[in-house]
């Protein structure tokens, strides 16, 4: 299988080629860095994928595409908290609207026997891109309708409304049968690029890329959705970088800082305040595509507070708030921490089954109260995070020096 | 023996420094009053006494004992009571329980004190039952002081009580001071109304920049004509 | 002052008289009306009776004490201590599975006729409320004084209190597992008919009497006692309070011990009612809240009137709405409120 580790190697290499590139000292032309970068990305893809063992190979795959849905999710939180200082704890629900709406864009409605077990409110067999669009602006939307009425009062009256609009969502997916099948799973989202690891490859592509992709089985696809989902939280991350660095960043920044202030310089608070949590949102709902397309089967329980809000927030406090890498940062530490304790965990069954029997099956809650505690402990001990906030008066400078 | 000495108290705000070696006395009994122009720090002075900002120099002594940094419970409990400007009563409520809040400290039945500050403000005993927040302005004054004297303090602190009052209640609030101080107990009040609390004070300080830049007798201080000139329109 | 200045100066304008018409508390409670009105209509169209229509509203009401429990705790501790106390819902799951792990300590006693339950719950309430405002009060202690002293806004004491939540609810995960429980097993609990065919579970009328008890004992203490009466004051202005020699340390442990009492009281109850589920206090929180900002922050009684409010609108949806709604009608109302009133019935003009 060496050809197809070539080609698992060269869809690894995006993200670590981004890295690389990141990490090179910024005094080189941009030209050279992209073209060392990419050559130490590709290297040290190569060299991960012909020495790590398959079996763990396809776990750390799966571990970093779950990873960047995460890394999208608190990219969009920091839009919100870290920039601009508004408190939602209704992840959920954007998150959410996105993957289902993508879910209803992307699938066909079923028909045949299968219409029998399986209802949508519509099915419009539209390409993935266009899931992903309209899961953007159904968050935008619903983060418009929430936001409209209760930025403008306390601060915490967004936290309740936004728990509210969490709940709500979650009860409607799970209750209403015609629009998403109900309590049951929505099956059969497609999965986009497929094509490149079937049989009759992609249509379209030129025949000496579909010869490259041929060496790969259906079950390599993770490698394919990977390359998709680093893409999507180097886009967002790059995009973010640019928006925080403009006025409108600047604004942000000083709403947050100091209302009155910002108000007095003329700025519409309300309406920047919003603007932001708008932005957020619609990230957030990106974020729920791309769960949709990797899970390709979901249904309400996938979005309760604790997997589609506790931990994103954990994540970016951890990370450091007002930081996008941060964000990142956060959001593969925690998860690392969550699947890692889950290990932990299960060697540790004996020990839990000596306590209590009916321990090691509780075990997994285990995990809920380490991040619980992790949680309190940021907020008490290191309210910055692993990396803090971004000092961006030097940052600036130092660019303009260069 | 002084009541109340200051000695060069220097405090602020965050970094800005609002008061510079500020010193003052006040004997037992006596009225003093702190007028000046705004911003010369009066208010914080009187916060800086209560305990409600720390000191960074300089001490603050109550009888014998200092007092620089303690927190406004515990010098409540040695004598000392405050009246805010603002916000100033609880406003939902009764007259009757913001009284006994002022005695919160004490154990034990407080009827007695209460009908001591009804003595002195009838007006409140008529309304004892009403919310302090539905009060008008000058009533609200007046339950603000009978919360402070529910303690029958040896020192009783105002911040600007005639601030916001019709004319006539102005006068009214000075007389009750006067009423206050003759039952004995020391005010140090802080003014805009400088020739009202010069007329009163037995002794007045001028603080300008944060600093006292002139004291004496608050009559002397009225014929003044450096005082006359900067505060009191002529 | 600047208002009062525009004000003097000639008068509102056409325009801010609307909005202030609009919100007013004569509007509010108009809608109010028309809300429950609306539902009434809704009901009635679908061919649902008024005899069940009024025995929905009795057990909304009963539904409203229960969350009035929960929710004055919360109004007072967001109150008196300004956090948005965002672990109350998962104290009254805590004081359910505190209740529940007594059960199974204590020897099971007869039922008292004609209620479900035996003696031995009621004593377990008693044991619950202190255990219930100790826990509030032992997380006050190790997270939010010391978020406090760092002056802190209040979204940071709302982060903390999500944290002591989902912490709260791993020890119940970790203690009695995921699955749905009841406190007793097999146990008949007919409905019968009170008068005027409104049928209610005679569980439902104790569930009611022991709301209206406890609630009337916390107006005693509120009005009565001196540290209510310094609760209430901290309340209104705590800066206030501190430079009144009020001791704002053991404020803040009353607020808890009875805030958390109460909750824990109301957990007992709604389990009593339906039944044990680890999530239960976290979508009670919704309902919560929105009686809460109904009934204005920091308002006991406010937060009692919301609560009833509340409780009656969610139930009485149910007539033709799927039950698993309730909460999201109580976000509905919330958000009625939002718009219209947002310091809620008994708030100033731009208290928020």
């Amino acid at each position: 299988m060496g050809d197809a580790s070539l080609v698992k190697s060269l869809l690894l290499a995006l993200p670590l080629w981004f890295l690389a590139a990141r990490a090179l000292p910024v005094r080189l032309p941009w030209l050279a860095r992209a073209a060392l970068g990419a050559a130490a990305g590709w290297a040290a893809a190569l060299a991960v994928t012909l020495l790590v063992p398959s079996g763990l190979m396809a776990y750390l795959v799966s571990f970093a595409i779950v990873g960047s849905i995460y890394a999208v999710l608190a990219l969009g939180l920091n839009v919100q908290w870290g920039y601009t200082g508004l408190f939602n704890i209704g992840i959920a629900a954007f998150f959410a609207i996105g993957a289902f709406t993508s879910a209803l864009v992307t699938t066909s409605m079923p028909s045949g026997a299968a219409a029998a077990f399986s209802q949508q409110a519509f099915g419009l067999g539209a390409p993935f891109l266009a899931g992903v669009v309209a899961a953007g602006a159904a968050a935008g939307l619903l983060a418009l309708l929430v936001g409209g009425p209760t930025l403008r009062l306390r601060e915490d009256y967004l936290a309740i409304a936004t728990i509210g609009i969490a709940e709500l969502v979650r009860l409607v997916f799970q209750n209403e049968r015609w629009l998403a099948n109900g309590p049951q799973p929505l099956r059969g989202i497609p999965q986009p690029l497929a094509c490149l690891v079937r049989d009759p490859g992609c249509a379209g592509l030129p025949a000496p890329l579909a010869a490259l992709f041929d060496p790969l089985t259906p079950r390599d696809y993770p490698y394919v959705y990977l390359a998709i989902a680093t893409l999507f939280v180097i886009v967002v991350y790059l995009v973010l970088e640019r928006a925080i660095r403009s006025p409108w960043g600047r604004v942000l920044r000083a709403v947050r800082e100091d209302e009155a202030a910002a108000s007095m310089v003329g700025k519409d608070v309300a309406r920047v305040r919003l603007q932001a949590f708008v932005v957020g949102a619609v990230i957030m709902g990106l974020g729920g595509a791309l769960y949709a397309h990797y899970m390709i089967a979901i249904d309400y329980t996938h979005f309760d507070a604790l997997y589609a809000t506790f931990l994103v927030w954990v994540m970016l406090m951890l990370g450091g708030s007002g930081n996008n890498r941060g964000a990142i940062l956060g959001a593969f530490a925690l998860w690392g921490v969550w699947t890692g304790a889950a290990f932990v965990v299960d060697l540790a069954r004996p020990l839990l089954a000596a306590i209590s029997s009916d321990l090691p099956a509780r075990g997994p809650y285990l995990r809920l109260l380490l991040i619980a505690l992790l949680m309190l402990f940021i907020l008490l001990y290191r309210p910055k995070g692993l990396i803090g906030e971004e000092r961006f008066v030097s940052r600036d400078s130092q660019g303009r020096d260069g | 023996m002084a009541l109340l000495t200051v000695e060069g108290l220097t405090t602020g705000y965050g970094e800005m420094e609002v008061l510079r070696s500020l010193t003052l006395r006040v004997e037992p009994g006596r009225i003093v009053s702190i007028i000046g122009p705004n911003g010369a720090g009066k208010s914080t002075a009187m916060k800086a006494v209560f305990g409600l900002l720390k000191p960074w120099q300089g001490s603050i002594r109550f009888g014998e004992r200092e007092i620089g940094g303690l927190s406004p419970d515990r010098i409540v409990r040695l004598g000392m009571c405050y009246v805010p400007q603002t916000d100033n009563v609880f406003p939902s409520l009764t007259v009757e329980e913001n009284l006994e809040m002022g005695a919160f400290v004490l154990s034990g039945s407080t009827k007695e004190r209460k009908e001591r500050v009804f003595d002195l403000f009838p007006r409140l005993a008529e309304r004892r039952r009403q919310r302090a927040g539905k009060m008008s302005g000058g009533e609200r004054q007046m339950v603000a002081m009978g919360r402070a004297l529910m303690l029958d303090p040896k020192l009783l602190l105002l911040d600007e009580p005639s601030a916001g009052l019709a004319p006539l209640l102005v006068d009214l609030i000075f007389e009750k001071v006067r009423d206050i101080n003759a039952s004995g107990v020391a005010v140090l009040m802080v003014e805009q109304n400088a020739r009202k609390s010069l007329e009163l004070a037995d002794h007045a300080y001028v603080l300008v920049g944060g600093s006292n830049a002139i004291d004496g007798a608050g009559h002397d201080l009225l014929g003044d004509p450096e005082v006359g000139r900067l505060y009191l329109g002529g | 002052m600047a208002r009062v200045l525009a004000r003097r100066a000639g008068g509102p304008r056409p325009s801010a008289r609307l909005r202030r018409a609009i919100g007013s508390r004569t509007a509010l409670v108009a809608l109010l009306a028309l809300v429950l009105v609306g539902l009434w209509w809704l009901a009635g169209a679908q061919g649902v009776t008024g005899q069940r229509l009024l025995s929905l509203a009795v057990r909304g009401v009963m539904l409203g004490g229960i969350l009035a429990l929960g929710a004055i705790g919360l109004t007072l501790i967001f109150g008196v201590l300004r956090i948005p106390n965002f672990a109350h819902g998962d104290l009254m799951t805590w004081g359910a599975y505190l209740a529940l792990f007594g059960l199974t300590l204590l020897p099971a006693g007869q039922p008292l006729a004609p209620f479900s339950f035996g003696a031995e719950l009621l004593v377990l309430l008693v044991l619950v409320m202190p255990l219930v405002g100790l826990t509030g009060y032992l997380l006050d202690r190790l997270v939010f004084r010391r978020l406090r002293a760092r002056r802190v806004p209040s979204v940071i004491l709302a982060m903390a209190a999500l944290g002591g939540a989902f912490l709260l609810r791993s020890v119940i995960y970790l203690g009695w597992g995921a699955d749905f429980r009841n406190f007793y097993t097999g146990r008949p609990r007919p409905a019968v008919e009170l008068f005027a065919g409104i049928r209610v579970r005679p569980d439902q009328l104790f569930i009611l009497g022991l709301a209206l008890l406890l609630i009337f004992l916390v107006y005693l203490l509120l009005e009565r006692t001196k540290m209510g009466k310094a609760m209430r004051a901290t309340a209104d202005n705590a800066d206030l309070a501190r430079i009144s020699g009020i001791d704002t340390e053991s404020v803040i442990r009353w607020t808890w011990l009875i805030g958390g009492g109460l909750a824990g009281a109301g957990g007992v109850m709604f389990a009593l009612d339906t039944q044990l589920r680890p999530e239960m206090g976290w979508w009670l929180m919704l309902p919560l809240f929105s009686s809460v900002i109904l009934g204005t922050i920091g308002h006991a009684y406010g937060a009692l009137l919301g609560a009833l409010v509340i409780g009656v609108v969610w139930q009485m949806s149910t007539a033709f709405l799927n039950p698993a709604y309730g909460p999201g009608v109580a976000f509905v109302v919330l958000i009625l409120v939002l718009l219209f009133r947002p310091q809620g019935i008994f708030g100033k003009p731009g208290g928020t």
